[in-house]
């Protein structure tokens, strides 16, 4: 442990009669949690999903729809929704994404679709896609409980590692096809970061189980969970059992921070706090520290900052080693940090944890300066945060230890265009292959593509 | 500041905005509250002859076809003259107009086709000090069965008899207000103004079904599972409006008769246009069912300051400026070429102007120059039809620029600075000057 400098130091403070840090759950009344992880974004009610569909142009050739990364046709569900044939609106966003009831909940839409849209450019209030997706799509699978039909079984037998949104699209599109579809799973529950990682009141209720439940509704697909690749499923094992094999088994690893004092308690992987915290029942139950720093810029540090909040943290911190403009969380998210009381800090870089009694009691970090090409510098001058919990975001690694001979690229699986892997019988999508945004929808087009493929393969 | 006031026919008004007759003006309560509100004059519903009450349905009486935000475009009814006792009637209108002397209050009146009806109600109106009275020859629904309405409307004679007999009788100035539902406006109108009548007003409501309902299949307004054809009004039948106002200003027949316009008058800008193409006074009924009667604030207020940017001191320093620009397609020249100018810093790249034009009309706008998104004319394709201008959804990105000189790269033919028109182009197997 090292003595803390004097300056730029916010005091350190502890709970009257504890000794130790402060990291417990119940800081909130229980109706405080149930608002607080309520619907971030309520649903539209038929008449402002009217008014709001009424507000699409109908663009030719819509940059909504090139700017969606699985190619919705959006113009065309909007206008469905406007003449009130609203399954017909979700059956076209489901054609080209079966997740479109998530997606319509955690896309970063002010990214992609509705940065596109031409309001967005004459009014700077693009038409409100995410949630009118959210309105066909809820609207359908209240009325439904699956989507499509099978063509006729083809006997092809496709394995497919991983039941994320990746997964879930193939296996989706394939038994769409005719194929037989396992899905494994590493996790007793289905869903991947759906019901494992994404932010508590952007998918309330239980709404990533009921989505997978409506994906396998079109029958043809067998989920066995627990089964993780490298423990129990071995490449060969499955490329000899299956006809093709899919891959979408996400990133294992956590980045470390690199410094000693990483194992004091208190300090914690962003990703598995979350994941702990979205399978708890109830939320009062999830301990949080009084001062919680977070460490990184994406979306993991705003999801974590924000529900560190929610959960009753006094404050709470994320601080990110380069500027706003750099940080993947956009400054839709970063703005809702800001609302939900976390203060965001920019240049900074973690230089020393501060451990005492075996638990973390603040954190250092030197601030930084980026150079002309980018390059990141420290300048030498410190700062200390008291912090309870400290929570490290700063990204997920992929594990290639069970891929046997399966080649690499940056880190990542390789795949050519259609998703496949070197390995003739083995395709691969979602956040374990370097191609595109870590985004839901990015893995339900790379599941998608790779089921073409595969379908073609196994037709062939 | 403008001043509003109108004389129409010898009727004062502060200004030209009148309600038309129609169920706002069927009560003392309601025209009162038109005029505290501002309203310059009123057309009372149309009385018809004592007896027992007319009656009406006791269902749905209005139907309407929505734009965006469910904002009313036209309006459909399906509902009767008043049908409150005449003596009722009488007494109120006498009543407003003893308490606003200031204001037009015309009667609007439906009896059947007879002299002797004619003469029996006219003494009655003339008594309550009305400033004048309005034919009701329009109402396309209900009435126009029984004999009345429309049904008179659509036959000039019967316009001009009963205009004839009314002139004969009464003091007051004599409106007959026009049906939309015949071929040619100017038939009615030069039967009015045969009889007599000092001006016409136009138009009454159109025969229209609103819509059908998907699950019952009747019509719509429903009463008890069937319906009727109904009177349209409201902002969609405008067009059809000044089309009409347009025809009676121009024709030699008709020409300098008093109009008072009607059809779908929302805001100031709307009543300029009709007084543009020569109406004295304008009659509103939908814009003020659909917000109510503080409407005609923004329509004076509008007006103001449109004839004070103008230079106009009163309505009759622009009242038919537009009739004598309004021609036959035979006169209109030839030789004028214009070509669509997209602004692009305006463009939000909708790319509307593009399909429309290249799947329904002339290929004339690009999507995508040197491989971004890019909208802009095709000068050697661009016939100047205005589709662009009317599908973009930004007012004034999309403009028709006149080529006053120079080639037209889509006929190779130079800008002719002289007029022409189809009566003596080549093309024209009538033309009054044989091609060389």
């Amino acid at each position: 442990m090292t003595e803390l400098a004097a300056a730029d130091t916010v005091p350190f403070e502890t709970a009257p009669g504890t000794a130790g840090p402060d990291i417990r759950g119940q800081r909130l009344a229980a109706a405080d949690y149930a608002r607080n992880f309520s619907d971030m974004h309520p649903p539209l009610g038929r008449h402002e999903a009217l008014v709001e569909s009424d507000r699409c142009y109908f663009c030719y050739d819509a940059p909504c729809q090139t700017a969606c990364p699985t190619g919705i046709d959006i113009p065309l569900f909007i206008r469905k929704i406007g003449t009130g044939n609203v399954d017909g609106a979700a059956s076209t966003i489901f054609e080209a994404n079966i997740l479109g009831g998530m997606c319509a909940r955690v896309c970063p839409t002010e990214t992609l679709c509705e940065d596109a849209c031409v309001r967005h450019t004459a009014e700077d209030r693009p038409v409100r896609i995410g949630l009118l997706q959210r309105y066909a799509t809820d609207h359908f699978m209240q009325g439904h409980t699956s989507f499509g039909t099978r063509k006729a079984p083809t006997g092809k037998r496709v394995a497919v590692v991983g039941a994320g949104p990746a997964g879930l699209s193939c296996a989706h599109a394939l038994a769409s096809e005719g194929h037989d579809v396992t899905i494994f799973d590493a996790r007793g529950k289905p869903g991947g970061l759906n019901e494992h990682g994404i932010a508590a009141y952007k998918a309330v209720g239980d709404f990533a189980q009921e989505e997978v439940d409506f994906i396998l509704g079109i029958g043809g697909i067998t989920l066995e969970g627990g089964k993780a690749l490298g423990r129990d499923l071995a490449i060969e094992t499955l490329t000899a059992e299956f006809d093709a094999v899919f891959l979408g088994v996400g990133l294992q690893g956590v980045n470390a921070l690199g410094l000693s004092g990483e194992a004091a308690a208190g300090v914690v992987d962003a990703v598995a706090w979350i994941e702990a915290m979205r399978q708890a029942e109830d939320k009062g139950n999830v301990p949080v520290g009084r001062r919680v720093v977070v460490i990184g810029g994406g979306m993991t540090a705003v999801d974590a900052a924000v529900q560190a909040r929610k959960l009753g943290a006094e404050e709470v911190t994320m601080v990110y080693r380069r500027g706003e403009a750099a940080m993947n969380a956009s400054a839709f998210e970063r703005e809702v940090a800001r609302n939900a009381g976390v203060v965001i800090r920019t240049f900074a870089r973690p230089a020393e944890l501060h451990v005492a009694a075996g638990a973390v009691t603040g954190i250092s970090f030197e601030k930084t300066v980026t150079d002309a090409e980018g390059r990141l510098t420290g300048t030498g001058e410190r700062f200390t945060l008291a912090a309870d919990q400290v929570m490290k975001a700063i990204g997920q690694s992929f594990e290639p230890g069970p891929l046997g001979t399966i080649g690499l690229e940056d880190g990542r699986i390789a795949v050519d265009a259609a998703f496949r892997t070197t390995n003739a019988k083995v395709w691969a999508g979602g956040d374990c292959v370097p191609a595109g945004e870590d985004l839901t929808v990015v893995a339900v087009e790379h599941g998608k593509r790779a089921a073409r493929s595969i379908n073609a393969a196994l037709k062939a | 500041m403008a001043d509003l006031s109108t004389n129409f026919l010898g009727i004062r008004s502060p200004n030209p905005f009148w309600l038309a007759s129609a169920p706002p003006t069927d009560k003392q309560y309601n025209v009162e509250r038109a005029f505290r509100a501002g309203w310059g004059g009123v057309v009372w519903k149309t009385l018809g002859e004592d007896g027992p009450p007319v009656v009406n349905v006791n269902g749905p009486r209005y139907g309407a076809i929505h734009g965006a935000d469910r904002r009313l475009l036209g309006l459909n009814n399906i509902e009767l003259i008043t049908d409150r006792p005449l003596e009722v009637n009488l007494r109120e209108i006498a009543e407003v107009k003893k308490n606003w002397p200031d204001r037009a209050m015309i009667v609007s009146i439906m009896v059947p086709c007879e002299e002797q009806a004619w003469k029996a109600i006219l003494p009655l109106v003339e008594a309550t000090g009305a400033d004048g009275i309005e034919l009701n020859f329009g109402c396309p629904h209900g009435m126009s069965e029984r004999g009345m309405g429309s049904a008179v409307g659509q036959v000039p004679e019967y316009i001009e008899m009963v205009a004839r007999w009314c002139k004969q009788t009464t003091r007051m100035p004599v409106i007959v207000k026009l049906t939309p539902n015949i071929t040619d406006i100017r038939y009615p109108a030069r039967a009015a103004k045969k009889g007599g009548a000092d001006a016409v007003s136009l138009i009454n409501t159109i025969s229209s079904i609103i819509s059908v309902d998907l699950d019952s299949f009747s019509p719509t307004p429903s009463i008890d599972g069937r319906g009727s054809h109904g009177g349209y009004c409201g902002p969609a039948v405008k067009p059809i409006a000044l089309n009409m106002v347009a025809e009676i200003a121009r024709d030699a027949e008709t020409r300098g008769l008093p109009i008072s316009g009607i059809g779908g008058i929302t805001t100031w800008r709307d009543a300029a246009e009709y007084i543009a193409l020569g109406c004295g006074t304008v009659q509103v009924c939908t814009a003020a069912m659909t917000y109510g009667f503080k409407i005609v604030q923004e329509m004076i207020d509008g007006l103001s300051a449109y004839m004070d940017e103008k230079g106009f001191r009163t309505i009759e320093d622009f009242r038919g400026r537009a009739v004598p620009n309004v021609t036959d397609w035979q006169y209109l020249n030839l030789n004028y070429i214009a070509k669509a100018r997209i602004d692009q810093d305006a463009c939000i790249k909708c790319g509307r102007c593009h399909i429309a034009c290249e799947d329904t009309s002339h290929q004339a706008i690009t999507s995508m120059v040197d491989g971004k998104r890019h909208f802009e004319v095709i000068d050697a394709e661009c016939v100047g039809c205005n589709l662009c201008v009317s599908v973009c959804p930004v007012e004034n990105c999309i403009t028709m620029e006149e080529m006053v000189a120079g080639t037209d790269p889509r006929t190779g033919r130079p800008v002719s600075p002289d007029y022409a028109n189809w009566t003596t182009h080549p093309n024209n197997p009538m033309a009054r000057v044989a091609a060389e």
